[in-house]
This record gives structure tokens, C-alpha cells and sequence, in this order.
């Protein structure tokens, strides 16, 4: 237990007559970068700010470093938030801002001017520190509030939408530099955040929630490659689903049938652990593993199974494929713009669309 | 804009100033003859004891108001949006009456037989009424309630302007609420109190309503004294010399402030 940092256990909040947060448990360890993935409206931010203790849980309980958070008020608890507007004191300085926690917690002058200096330093802002948050940029503000959390040492930072209100080159430069940051400090991140590669560059672990709950916990890699849920799969990119039926077993493989795509014959896949025959199972597939060729078999695929281009989108170094498999069953394609005129098809065109046994999630019902 | 300044403000003050250096007629009326008497007269120690008091009830006044005003604007701010309208309208109501209407209400709220000495006579807090009516204190209820508003709705207005993570912010770096308010709230509000008490003060020092009716004959206030001059004993230029020299302090004070610590825009304009 030593090493585990917050602890949330069975936690409920109700916003009005919707569950918020619904018997949430969960574990961050000590000096892990941890990220809660969702989308909107999932309970994340509000899961942060118990932790942060500007809402009261309505069940459950919180503990930091072991220490129940219950009748903890947010000035006395060992944590720092980040605000998603980064909320800086408009009327001070960047220093007095990085300055603020330590001088609430009566630091010595000459201490808080070495820690509130080294915390710039960090976040290389040294030459900015008499300016006010006014002149400073989007990415400027955003290390100013983060100095603020670090400068404290507190046991966790929780990080809300850190990067929401970047654009995106400026995003990616500070997913890698938070991470740096964080792995050099040592402290307990917690970060909320909706982008999924956000939160699968920076993170040691991940914790996808929907709906006040959390469907999954694991590394980044676990999370994209092992997804349980049928959430978790589509969350992380997996759009393309079909539902079928085991037919045959073989040792790493079977083959399945789907009802949705009778044309298609027989489908060969991984083989799930547990798997036996007539087991129901989701097939998920990544738009990017799948390839198009002109009707002709390119043998290297396992799977081939016969699709109408019903759109197409030109992104500049993607072409985007919505294909028909059937009525009820319409995907999507995203090939690298190659430039060549073979590799292009047109709207209307009968397609061969093919994929491995290996490409894709298969989850067992 | 600069015709209608021109007639209907610029034009009248000068006029004042003419006849505040005029003389005065026989019969009331105005005699043009260049003097500085009528200066000269304002510091008489009868007028300087007006003064006093004035400022005193003025500063009273805004310092009541601004503490009342105050958390009432914080928690109308701080209510769910679609109940923010409903107590702004509360705040407001009061002057669809007429002020005068007003003032006489509380004569009757306040006087000997009225509701508040019933009122405490029934609590046990006095035995025999007492006299609350034609003093100071009734001066002071009625300027505060009277200008109450005028603290709240520019306080309102740089309350709800005011991201409230910034206080949240505050109370997660270990601030406590003495902390946030003086560090974060009070500063970040800042163009608000400084409206509102401007708003409140300086209405406050010229009214005469108010204490024509609640003060009685024996506690007069500068915008009596000014009402006196012009309309009672006819003489205009000493009344204009009086509505002069408290125009030009009130706008001394005004301007001293925004030189001294008004550097409003700092964080508002950035740059």
C-alpha cells in the first residue's frame, strides 16, 4: 500500500438526479503519470475536483497517501490542480502567481525565492517573471500554471484538459515536455483528458471511463491493443465492428460467419482465449489496417470480402473510405495517399476490402 | 453628443460659475457685480460643521453600503444563472416607488409609535419607545437603504465577470478564505467597489431629501444647505458658490484616486 498514492474507493457523486460519478474504484501509484480517458461528460473533470475537494462525494471515499480526504477542505489537502483555463491570478505577476502557494503556506522569503525561481526555471520562464498572465501566450500561461501545482511539492498534480486550449503543434511539443517534466519531478499525475493520444503518449497508465464509470485500467499499450469493452475499442480508434459467430477452431486461429455480411463467407481471426465453437464475438478493426485493392486477391491477406465505396475524403496525406460491406454494415478505410492513380478508387466502385487474422480486437460475449 | 453635453451640462455649470461670482439682489435675484465673497462665506464655521457632518454620514453611508452590498453581490453572483435575474430584479424593485414615497415609509417605520419600536418593545429589547426618528441614525438608514443598489448592481457586474476558478484556484493553493477574498476577490473586484462607492458617495454628500424628512430641522446636510440658499433665503450666487466648491472637491477626490492606485486597466487591457 505504501506505494500507492490516491486511492478512490467505491466514490459516487450526483449532479441533480444524474449519477456524475458512479462507484468509481481506483488506484494511482506513486510518481506514476495516470490519465482518466473519456469522452465529454463522463464524470472526469468531476472526479478531479473530489479529488481536488471542491465537491463533496456523495458516497465512497478518498485517500491520499493513505490519509482519508473526508472533512478535508482543498487548502489543506496535498494536492494541486491545473485548471483547464489555468485560472491564473490575473492581477499578479507570473512570479507572485508561482509564489502564491508557498507564501499561503508561510514558506521563508528567501526559500520562496529560490523554489518559486527553480519552478520558472522548469518551465523556462525565467525571463517572463514580472510579466502578468495578460501578455503571456496560450502555451506560456499553461507553464505558469503548471509551475504553480509543482513549485508546492505537493503528493499529486491533477491535471484538467491540460493541453485543451493548444493548437496542435503546440499539443504535441507539450504532451513530450510534460511527460519530461513529470518523470523529472517524480510527483503523482493525474490528468484528465478526451484525447486519446494525448493520454497514450504521456501516460504510465490509463483509466478509460464512460458514464461515471471505469471500464478499463492498463499501460497505454494494454488500453489500445487489449481493449475488454466494446467502448474502450471504439474510444480508442476501433470503428470499424461486426458481430459473427465461431464456426471452426484451429490452434491460434478460427473462422467465423456474420450474419450482416452473408456474401462474405467464412472470416478468419485470432483466436480468443476461452473460444469455442458457436461462441459470439465482435470483430474490431482499425480503419488504418484496412487495405482496398481493385477486385483483384492480393494473396497476402487473410480476409477478403467484397464492398461499394459510398465516399470518399481527400485529408492531403490520407484518402478516407467510407465502404458498404452490406445494408447494415458501413466502414471506413483511411489508406496513405500514395499518389498513385491505382491505389485511388472512386465512389461507386466495387472494392475488395482485405485484412489479416491478426489485424483487429476480438471480444467474446 | 458634444451639442447635447453643450446645452444640457456644460452650458448650466457655466452659468453656476457666472453666478456663483455674482452678487446677490435686494430681493433675492442676481446682480452682476464680479466678487469673491460668496467664496469667502462657505468658511463659515456654522457651514464647515455642515460640511463635517456631511462627510461623515457620506462615508458612513458608503462604508455600510459596501459591507450590506458586498456579499449580497457575491452570493447573486455565485447563484445558479436563471435565479440571478430574480434577485437582481428584488434588488431593483424599490425604485419603480417613488423615493419621496420611500423616505416617508420609514418615517412611519421609524417614528416613536412605529413599527420598529413595536417591534422591539414586543422582543423585550426597550420597555419604553424610543426616539429613532429625526436623528443622525435615521439619516444614515435612509441614505443606506436608498443607495444600497447603486453598491450592488456594479459590484454584481465585476463579480460575474469574474472566472470563478481563479477563486478556486486561490482556495487549492492552500489559501484560506480570509486569504481569498483579501488576495484574489477583493483585488479582481476592485473596479466594482471603486464604481459602487463613487456611486453611492457622491449622492450620499449632495441628498437632502432624505435628511429634510428623516433628520428633522436641527441636522442639516451640504445639499440642504444648498436648497436653503437657492430656494429659502433667495440668495443663488451663495448656493451656487456652495454646489460649486462640492462639485470641484468631489471631482478632485475622484480624479487624486484614479492617479494615485486607479490603474483599473492594468489587467483588464493586457499589454
Amino acid at each position: 500500500m505504501a506505494d500507492t498514492s490516491v486511492e478512490l474507493r467505491d466514490l459516487a457523486k450526483y449532479h441533480g438526479a444524474t449519477l456524475a460519478v458512479d462507484h468509481l474504484s481506483l488506484e494511482v501509484r506513486s510518481g506514476e503519470f495516470f490519465s482518466i480517458l473519456g469522452p465529454s461528460g463522463a464524470g472526469k473533470t468531476t472526479t478531479l475536483r473530489l479529488v481536488a475537494g471542491f465537491e463533496r462525494p456523495d458516497q465512497g471515499e478518498i485517500l491520499i497517501e493513505g490519509r482519508s480526504m473526508r472533512h478535508v477542505p482543498p487548502n489543506l489537502r496535498p494536492v494541486n490542480l491545473v485548471f483547464q483555463t489555468y485560472a491564473l491570478f490575473p492581477h499578479m505577476t507570473v512570479f507572485d502567481n508561482v509564489a502564491f502557494g508557498l507564501e499561503m503556506r508561510r514558506v521563508s522569503r528567501s526559500d520562496l525565492r529560490s523554489r518559486a525561481s527553480a519552478a520558472l526555471d522548469m518551465v523556462k520562464l525565467s525571463d517572463k517573471h514580472d510579466r502578468h498572465p495578460s501578455q503571456l501566450s496560450g502555451g506560456e500561461q499553461q507553464r505558469v500554471a503548471l509551475a504553480r501545482a509543482l513549485v508546492n511539492r505537493p503528493a499529486v498534480v491533477l491535471l484538467d484538459e491540460p493541453l485543451g486550449a493548444l493548437d496542435q503543434q503546440l499539443r504535441q511539443e507539450m504532451q513530450v515536455e510534460l511527460k519530461a517534466i513529470q518523470k523529472q519531478v517524480g510527483i503523482t499525475f493525474i490528468c484528465v483528458t478526451h484525447h486519446q493520444e494525448e493520454a497514450l503518449i504521456m501516460s504510465d497508465r490509463v483509466a478509460v471511463m464512460d458514464h461515471g464509470r471505469v471500464l478499463q485500467v492498463g499501460s497505454p499499450q494494454e488500453v489500445y491493443e487489449s481493449p475488454t469493452t466494446e467502448f474502450v475499442a471504439r474510444f480508442i480508434g476501433l470503428s470499424n465492428h461486426l458481430k459473427g459467430r465461431i464456426a471452426t477452431l484451429h490452434d491460434t486461429t478460427c473462422t467465423i460467419t456474420a450474419p450482416d455480411i452473408p456474401a462474405a463467407g467464412s472470416i478468419l481471426i485470432r483466436r480468443p482465449p476461452g473460444a469455442m465453437e458457436a461462441t459470439r464475438v465482435m470483430l474490431l478493426l482499425r480503419p488504418e489496417r484496412l487495405h482496398l485493392s481493385h477486385n483483384v486477391h492480393p494473396g497476402r491477406f487473410h480476409n477478403a470480402v467484397s464492398a461499394r465505396v459510398d465516399k470518399v475524403t481527400y485529408t492531403g496525406n490520407e484518402m478516407q473510405y467510407l465502404v458498404r460491406l452490406s445494408d447494415s454494415v458501413l466502414w471506413k478505410a483511411r489508406l496513405p495517399n500514395s499518389g498513385a492513380s491505382q491505389d485511388r478508387f472512386r465512389v461507386g466502385e466495387t472494392v475488395l476490402l482485405c485484412w489479416n487474422a491478426d489485424d483487429g480486437v476480438i471480444l467474446t460475449e | 453628443m458634444l451639442l447635447w453635453m453643450g446645452i444640457f451640462f456644460i452650458l448650466p455649470l457655466l452659468v453656476m460659475l457666472a453666478v456663483s461670482f455674482a452678487g446677490r439682489g435686494t430681493y433675492g435675484g442676481v446682480e452682476w457685480t464680479f466678487s469673491l465673497t460668496n467664496y469667502a462665506q462657505l468658511f463659515d464655521p456654522l457651514y464647515l460643521r455642515i460640511y463635517g457632518r456631511s462627510l461623515a454620514l457620506a462615508l458612513a453611508t458608503t462604508t455600510l453600503c459596501l459591507l450590506l452590498g458586498y456579499p449580497l453581490a457575491y452570493s447573486i453572483a455565485r447563484a445558479p444563472v436563471r435565479w440571478q435575474g430574480v434577485w437582481l430584479l428584488l434588488v431593483m424593485i424599490p425604485f419603480w416607488t417613488n423615493f419621496l414615497v420611500r423616505t416617508y415609509a420609514w418615517m412611519f417605520i421609524l417614528r416613536t409609535e412605529g413599527l420598529m419600536n413595536q417591534l422591539l418593545i414586543n422582543l423585550g429589547v426597550i420597555s419604553q419607545p424610543i426616539e429613532l426618528l429625526y436623528s443622525d441614525w435615521a439619516i444614515l438608514i435612509g441614505l443606506v437603504y436608498g443607495y444600497v443598489p447603486f453598491m450592488v448592481l456594479p459590484l454584481y457586474a465585476a463579480m460575474e465577470r469574474l472566472d470563478s476558478s481563479v477563486v478556486e484556484a486561490a482556495w487549492d493553493l492552500y489559501a484560506t478564505s480570509w486569504s481569498v477574498f483579501w488576495r484574489v476577490l477583493l483585488p479582481l473586484t476592485k473596479p466594482g467597489v471603486v464604481a459602487g462607492c463613487i456611486l453611492v458617495f457622491i449622492p450620499s454628500l449632495g441628498a437632502f431629501i432624505t435628511p429634510d424628512l428623516l433628520g428633522g430641522a436641527k441636522s442639516m446636510m451640504v445639499g440642504n444647505l444648498i436648497q436653503h440658499e437657492y430656494l429659502v433665503v433667495r440668495d443663488w450666487p451663495l448656493g451656487s458658490a456652495i454646489s460649486f466648491s462640492l462639485m470641484a472637491l468631489v471631482l478632485l477626490g475622484v480624479l487624486a484616486y484614479f492617479k494615485t492606485d486607479g490603474r483599473l486597466d492594468r489587467f483588464e487591457g493586457g499589454g
